[in-house]
């Protein structure tokens, strides 16, 4: 999994029929030290992520194992909201200290 | 899925039987402000995609075969959507410095 | 496969369902050397890893597998605990132990 910020949301009203009613969430992606990679993907949602917010994303096939994205084609998926992380014994991003 | 700009079609006389009647784009893939970000790439579409739309790039080989009902389509790459917007509600990232 | 150390922990309460008490653990990747790569990623942990070891990592849709609940999309899975390397690449042999 990656960690990354959720920067956005993409709108699509012509697509494939099997991606109807998914939340598709621009993320950005960011390293282990919380820094911006300069890359972005757009994830499916299966556990409610919001603006703002630092989650985990899962990619590949392994996106498709989700209630929402079982059968309909998704490469990547929000599968965790980070309250926080660590590096080496010393915290890196805790939720409470974000968007202050 | 990635954001990804429809560059132009591509057209292969001599291809897998599975590409018999398949629409392949060339798209190369962007960041959210429209900045090119790695290598172009030859799509399916499942979403009647054209010459300049802004597309979402699904990147995944299980999700193409299923999308396709081919078991087994050589395929991976397909675009699966036709971004209307992209609504970015958190510009702040850039500027952000690691919190403690 | 794939060798890493254990680098840190994230803590996360809202996760997808089959998750709960299932560590997320940051690693980063090996060289040859088993030296830091710098490259870094997020993967659960079913066999009970802590900081500074030695990890065996699966990838891919795969690394579900290795947990009691296999229908989850994570893409990354510690599998191993490494004791020792025996490489005629690696020039000192006591890096691959276990630091506790």
């Amino acid at each position: 999994m990656q960690f990354g910020r959720v920067v956005g949301t993409v709108w699509a009203t012509q697509k494939d029929a099997k991606l109807e009613n998914l939340k598709f969430l621009l993320v950005e992606e960011l390293d282990a030290r919380n820094e911006s990679r300069d890359a972005f993907t757009v994830a499916i949602d299966a556990v409610g992520a919001g603006p703002g917010e630092t989650v985990l994303f899962a990619t590949g096939s392994a996106a498709r194992q989700t209630i929402q994205t079982d059968g309909r084609p998704a490469d990547a998926v929000i599968m965790a909201i980070v309250d926080s992380w660590d590096l080496d014994g010393d915290v890196v991003f805790r939720k409470d200290a974000e968007g202050d | 899925m990635k954001i990804a700009r429809v560059i132009g079609t591509v057209v292969a006389p001599v291809q897998h039987a599975f590409f018999d009647g398949q629409k392949l784009l060339l798209v190369q893939p962007e960041r959210p402000d429209g900045t090119s970000t790695g290598k172009p790439v030859v799509a399916l579409d499942r979403a009647q995609a054209g010459a300049g739309d802004r597309v979402l790039l699904l990147q995944e080989g299980s999700s193409t075969r299923d999308l396709f009902g081919v078991s087994d389509a050589p395929a991976r790459c397909t675009i699966v959507g036709i971004i209307d917007a992209i609504e970015v509600t958190d510009d702040t990232t850039h500027e952000r410095s690691p919190s403690a | 496969m794939f060798l890493a150390r254990v680098i840190g922990r994230v803590v996360s309460t809202r996760k997808l369902a089959g998750l709960e008490g299932v560590p997320l653990l940051v690693v980063e990747r090996v060289d040859d050397q088993l030296q830091p790569t710098g490259e870094t990623l997020v993967a659960v942990d079913g066999i009970g890893s802590g900081p500074d070891d030695l990890v065996m990592l699966e990838e891919g849709r795969e690394a579900a597998l290795s947990l009691e609940e296999t229908f989850v999309a994570v893409d990354a899975a510690i599998v191993g605990h490494v004791e020792q390397v025996a490489s005629t690449a690696i020039a000192n042999p006591a890096t691959t132990r276990r630091t506790r």
